[in-house]
């Protein structure tokens, strides 16, 4: 007899699982009711769903006014929410009082914009360079004579006092990222110089701009900014907050730059001193182009931030997106019980998927950063 | 055998490290003085041209207008100053409410957000995913406008347990009045505060010197909540409450909160909440694995493991946001404008500073107050960051 014989030859068939410990039904009773504790909150939370759901969803889809000539309708008792009011505003809502027959320019300039955002967010897109060239110098200057108008290029011009809604929301937002992106930079290699005068300027504009409240900001840029300059210089309406917005944006980004600075190896500084590198070269050949990288996602994040912040211009009287509806919603012609609730709702709907849609991004370039990590 | 003789080799004073630094630092100095004095002089002629005033005369003139909520007396014939002291009260009363039920709600968002319940999990994200992506101002118009504002009038109130009352005027709760003997219960109070440092101190002690843990929380809350009690009904009764009453039109009695109270300190929680629970959970999920798996290898239940173990490791991770958390819910008061609520951006920045014309000075003491607290809060976290540094070998 083979000496081996107590060995096995071929490996012990796999068991299943034991009963009730697979499929549908266990999976959710463990997701559910693993214990008393558990199964108790599940049912408050069940609770609060069934209560909940249904209101919501008969104010927003049952009850709601789709489509009303005017607000008779949606003043109705028991009306839900004025969908027809928001398509009726819609127009006012995008351009403020913009011209009717020049709104193809507002149009142009938007989809240009989002067409050299994409372009500079998608990762593995060719020739970076060349779109960061064209939305940081080229864009804001024809951007600045297709919305304002120019005689010479045969544009009647347009008031600022005209522009409104999402237009103006949209600006604010791009020249805060299309300013902040490089005086960020700037202020946080600032912050890391071996210049005192330089560290002392950077530290002091960034934890002044950091330690007060943005309306504030915008208060002294809308009421100070005039005093400050000689009376034939005084800034436009829009302006003016928007040189609040783009400074308020600068410091914070400048502190998000400067952790990817300090999170930099410093072999990298050395080896690219020891190449005979000067210190521009050093920084835009070597040190930037990691640190970018590694810190776009807090970059998205401050962006996050400064879309939401933008908001606050309609408390210095500027005509954003916000308050366009907080204007339309004092439209007599469409009074009714529901209108503040449909167009807050609406409002609320706008930015969320513009901040939910960037935090996805930026969970997902981080997502795979890590990948080299997390091999 | 060579040597190297002579002074080192000349550099140009531009390509000199030391000179070319210098320069740029003057250069950087000249262009920010300019800019400065250019902005003063400027400043002092426009203001000069449109006869706005330098000085700070307007500190001591009547403010001539009236504030609803005012902490300490007021009057629209107080001085501009009384105006900066209510404001900032009001400033300081929306943050400290705001920020003791921001934190009760983050903290239990977080929780709930980690949560092994599946659809606690879930409902704690949609809630934390919905809030934090809109913005702060559109959820207070929100609340004020479309929440605050329909509500019916006193006579429909929402009344809750006949003790709170709200309506289109705000918030009714039952007041507190202090009647003869009422001095018993801030000395209980004091007494049961004391005991239960004491009480706290002794089992730790004991706990260092046997390992057995005492139930300190227990018995700190029976003494901090029992002895006022038991005072109250020793003394007999010194502090009653004036409930509200519906006379005529409006509530009589009773301690009112106005809807722009309200709906700011409910804006403000909600908001901020959202971000502390983000906060407490990366702060969870900071304590590595082998932590949790350890503590329950040792037999300790989930309870202990959770108060021994987990928490306190995580709170090193929490506590810095969260005073940050605490600074941006301060600094986001200042919304307060929009929707009317007096605090000191409101009222100081706002009112006075439209009355008076004094823009500069007025602005420069308001942002001068908001840089206080941010410069309050740096120096309580590098407090707190030095002393929670781990102590390494």
């Amino acid at each position: 007899m083979d000496p081996r014989a107590f060995l096995r030859t071929a490996p012990e068939p796999t068991l299943p699982p034991p009963p009730g410990a697979t499929g549908f039904f266990a999976l959710w009773r463990a997701r559910l009711f693993a214990d008393a504790t558990t199964g108790v909150l599940t049912v408050l939370g069940l609770a609060l769903i069934v209560w909940a759901a249904p209101i919501l969803f008969r104010f927003l889809i049952l009850d709601a006014v789709w489509t009303a000539p005017d607000g008779k309708a949606c003043a109705a008792p028991g009306a839900g929410a004025c969908w027809a009011y928001v398509w009726r505003k819609f127009p006012f809502f995008m351009y403020g009082s913009y011209p009717v027959e020049h709104r193809w320019r507002v149009d142009v300039t938007l989809l240009a914009g989002a067409a050299l955002i994409v372009w500079l967010l998608w990762r593995g897109a060719p020739r970076k360079g060349l779109a960061a060239f064209l939305f940081f110098a080229v864009y804001p200057v024809a951007a600045f004579f297709l919305l304002r108008g120019a005689e010479f290029l045969g544009l009647p011009v347009v008031s600022t006092d005209l522009w409104g809604g999402v237009l103006v929301t949209l600006i604010m937002a791009l020249a805060g990222i299309v300013f902040s992106l490089p005086f960020g930079v700037l202020l946080a290699l600032g912050r890391r110089s071996r210049l005192p005068v330089v560290r002392a300027f950077s530290v002091g504009f960034i934890e002044i701009m950091r330690g007060v409240p943005m309306i504030t900001v915008l208060f002294m840029a809308n009421l100070m900014l005039p005093l400050f300059v000689p009376p034939a210089l005084s800034p436009d309406r829009l302006l003016r907050p928007l040189v609040g917005v783009a400074l308020f944006a600068s410091a914070y980004m400048a502190e998000v730059i400067r952790g990817g600075l300090q999170a930099m190896p410093k072999g990298q500084f050395e080896g690219a001193m020891a190449l005979g590198l000067t210190y521009p070269q050093r920084m835009r050949l070597v040190i930037l182009p990691q640190v970018l990288t590694i810190v776009i996602p807090g970059i998205v994040n401050t962006f996050i931030g400064l879309f939401k912040d933008t908001t606050l211009v309609a408390i210095v009287g500027i005509f954003d997106f916000l308050r366009t509806v907080e204007t339309a919603r004092l439209d007599p012609e469409w009074a009714g019980p529901t209108i503040a609730t449909t167009g807050y709702v609406f409002a609320a709907l706008f930015y969320f998927v513009f901040c939910f849609g960037m935090s996805r991004y930026s969970l997902g370039v981080e997502t795979s950063l890590q990948k080299g990590r997390t091999r | 055998m060579a040597t190297i003789a002579g002074a080192p080799p000349k550099v140009r004073p531009w390509n000199d490290p030391f000179w070319r630094g210098l320069a740029y630092q003057v250069a950087l100095a000249v262009v920010v003085g300019v800019l400065i004095v250019g902005a003063i002089l400027n400043a002092r002629a426009n203001m000069q041209a449109r006869g706005i005033p330098t000085g700070f005369g307007f500190w001591d003139d009547p403010a001539r207008f009236d504030i609803n909520q005012t902490l300490i007396p007021y009057s629209a014939t107080s001085p501009n100053s009384r105006v900066f002291w209510v404001g900032l009260l009001n400033t300081l009363v929306v943050a400290g409410v705001g920020l003791v039920f921001a934190t009760m709600l983050g903290f239990a968002l977080g929780v709930a957000r980690l949560s092994r319940n599946w659809l606690i999990a879930k409902i704690a994200t949609v809630y934390i995913e919905a809030v934090r992506n809109v913005p702060l101002l559109v959820q207070l118009l929100f609340w004020y406008n479309a929440v605050l504002k329909p509500l019916p009038n006193p006579r429909q109130s929402i009344a809750l347990f006949d003790l709170a009352f709200l309506n289109n005027r705000g918030l009714f709760l039952p007041a507190p009045v202090p009647k003869e003997g009422f001095v018993a219960l801030p000395l209980a109070l004091g007494l049961g505060v004391a005991l239960a440092a004491a009480f706290a101190w002794w089992a730790r002690l004991r706990q260092r010197e046997t390992g057995a843990q005492a139930p300190v929380g227990a018995v700190s809350a029976a003494l901090i909540v029992g002895l006022p009690v038991a005072a109250h009904i020793l003394a007999g009764a010194p502090l009653a409450f004036d409930m509200p009453q519906l006379k005529g039109f409006n509530f009589a009695g009773g301690f009112r909160l106005t809807p722009e109270l309200v709906a700011l300190t409910v804006g403000l929680v909600t908001y901020t909440a959202a971000f502390i629970a983000e906060i407490v959970r990366a702060g969870v999920m900071s304590v590595p694995k082998g932590q949790h798996e350890a503590a329950a290898a040792l037999g300790l239940r989930a309870a202990p493991i959770r108060k021994l173990v987990t928490m306190p490791q995580a709170m090193r991770v929490i506590i810095p946001p969260l005073i940050n958390q605490y600074l941006n819910l301060t600094k986001n008061s200042t919304l307060a404008v929009a929707i009317g609520y007096p605090d000191l951006f409101n009222v100081f920045a706002g009112t006075v500073l439209n009355n008076t014309g004094a823009a500069v000075q007025i602005m420069f003491m308001t942002m001068g107050v908001y840089l206080a607290f941010s410069l309050a809060t740096s120096a309580i976290m590098n407090a707190y960051n030095a002393r929670m540094a781990l102590k390494e070998r």
